[in-house]
């Protein structure tokens, strides 16, 4: 029978759950590095035995650790990430130019086909790359290098590369995300990067249309239909069908808020938008069936009326159902941050977010019901998922 | 030998416990007992100081003999008790909640 490994990072440690194929009962352990920032854990689709995980702290900086037998044990392996080149400013929060400063890594994607190569999207916003597991990271400097990289300016949790696809039907295709760069692809393998934002329309920013300076909040894929992404932008929600040449917003019935933004002139204008929120994901059996959790606004962060709901649409966008069975429907403030969003491949399809209350909540029906695999962990910072034979 | 006391993150990092002991080739410094400490515990390259940089990280403070030694040039000679093993050299992460 299939088994599924639940790969969990917090703010205090890693941890790793594990079920059968029935995903009714719960092994866990952890915490592995007790105490670290634990941004992100991802196993490798070549060899689910090798995981990579990024550990980090305040006080001592980034680490790399590896896996080989499936968590139970790892090795620190390299942990130099150093810019190509002077790597010269950005833009800081307030507009003034700001040097590019390695902070962290906040995303690992193993490659689909190899266990030894990695990317890592890093703050200060770069792309790096081992092909020796670890041991050695180099950066794909043509990203930071864009013509726009010195106009590029940091969201509120930093200018970081937090997402990172990569095409299964063209291996020299991937595509990224910078808050609050936006959305940027390749076609030749990481040496050049378009931007590709064409349609997100971001209010808050002085032209809506800007060709870069979107709050991309997550992108997600089927692997059956790479041209066909999905994304969780800062205030809204949004599909391309042509691998981010253009972007149509599907929000659908999606909670909503009236927003207050000056436009280009200056003037006060309101703004309806909906569906804010971090996380955003796909159906593994059903590539129209797409999963987000609307979070109250940018500057309360909490589920809107205390209640927590995943919403589905099996339609690609626009109709969306709210999901509650099982999910704490008063008094709950918590937040799923962007990475906290993983499903397996089992039919039907498992769904798993974890939360900053700790819990990690998991349904084994594709979202019809749901329970909280544990409900105390540190805050959860991002969750994956393997299906393992 | 030099004695060198880490923080408990960095213990267990480096699977070690209690303290560490090394030997330093020339004049025991911040810079020389660093390098010597590095090249034995690889894992811990990049967690007192930048890589790229060399500076020390921001919450890591170096004390000895109830000393600090962290605005010290890090090609000071450390104190004769550190460097006879008599006292250890103490790495400090900074007292800092979260």
């Amino acid at each position: 029978m299939s088994k599924v490994r639940v790969l969990a990072g917090t703010r205090k440690g890693a941890f790793i759950l594990t079920a059968d194929g029935k995903r009714d009962k719960w092994e866990i352990s952890g915490p592995h590095f007790a105490g670290w920032e634990m941004y992100h854990l991802k196993g490798s689709p070549a060899d689910p035995n090798r995981i990579y995980a990024s550990q980090s702290s305040g006080w001592f900086g980034q680490q790399i650790q590896r896996s080989s037998d499936g968590g139970a044990t790892w090795e620190p392996v390299g942990n130099k990430f150093a810019y190509e080149g002077v790597p010269g400013t950005h833009q800081w929060y307030d507009g003034t130019p700001h040097p590019w400063e390695f902070k962290r890594v906040w995303h690992m994607e193993p490659s689909l086909n190899d266990p030894d190569i990695v990317y890592a999207g890093v703050e200060d916003a770069a792309l790096f790359r081992t092909t020796d597991g670890g041991q050695s990271w180099q950066e794909l400097p043509g990203l930071r290098r864009h013509s726009t990289g010195n106009r590029w300016q940091p969201g509120a949790g930093g200018l970081c590369l937090h997402t990172i696809l990569l095409d299964p039907s063209n291996p020299s295709r991937m595509f990224i995300a910078i808050s609050a760069a936006g959305a940027f692809r390749t076609d030749d393998g990481g040496e050049t990067w378009k931007p590709i934002n064409r349609g997100l329309r971001s209010h808050y920013i002085p032209d809506p249309n800007a060709e870069i300076g979107h709050c991309v909040h997550r992108i997600a894929m089927h692997r059956s239909r790479p041209d066909v992404l999905f994304m969780q932008k800062h205030w809204n929600v949004l599909r391309t069908d042509n691998a981010g040449d253009s972007w149509h917003e599907i929000s659908g019935n999606l909670p909503g808020e009236e927003i207050v933004h000056p436009d280009k002139e200056g003037k006060t204008q309101k703004f309806e938008v909906k569906g804010f929120g971090f996380v955003i994901d796909v159906n593994t059996n059903e590539p129209e069936t797409i999963y987000v959790v609307p979070i109250k606004s940018d500057s309360q962060h909490f589920p809107p009326e205390g209640k927590l709901r995943v919403y589905r649409s099996r339609t690609g966008g626009n109709e969306w159902e709210p999901l509650s069975k099982g999910l704490p429907q008063k008094d709950c403030y918590v937040n799923v941050l962007r990475d906290a969003m993983a499903v397996d491949s089992l039919d039907k399809c498992g769904v798993y977010f974890g939360t900053t209350g700790g819990q990690i909540y998991a349904s084994a029906d594709a979202g019809d019901t749901w329970s909280a695999l544990v409900h105390d962990l540190p805050p959860v910072l991002s969750v994956e998922v393997q299906t393992l034979p | 030998m030099i004695r060198v006391v880490l923080p408990a993150h960095l213990r267990t990092l480096a699977r070690v416990q209690g303290e560490v002991t090394l030997e330093i080739a020339g004049a025991a410094t911040v810079r020389s007992v660093v390098d010597a400490l590095e090249a034995r515990y690889p894992m811990l390259c990049g967690t007192l100081r930048d890589q790229v940089t060399g500076q020390r990280r921001p919450f890591v403070r170096f004390f000895a003999c109830q000393e600090d030694l962290s605005h010290d040039s890090v090609d000071a000679p450390l104190p004769d008790e550190v460097a006879s093993g008599k006292e250890p050299f103490l790495v400090v992460g900074a007292i800092a909640g979260g």
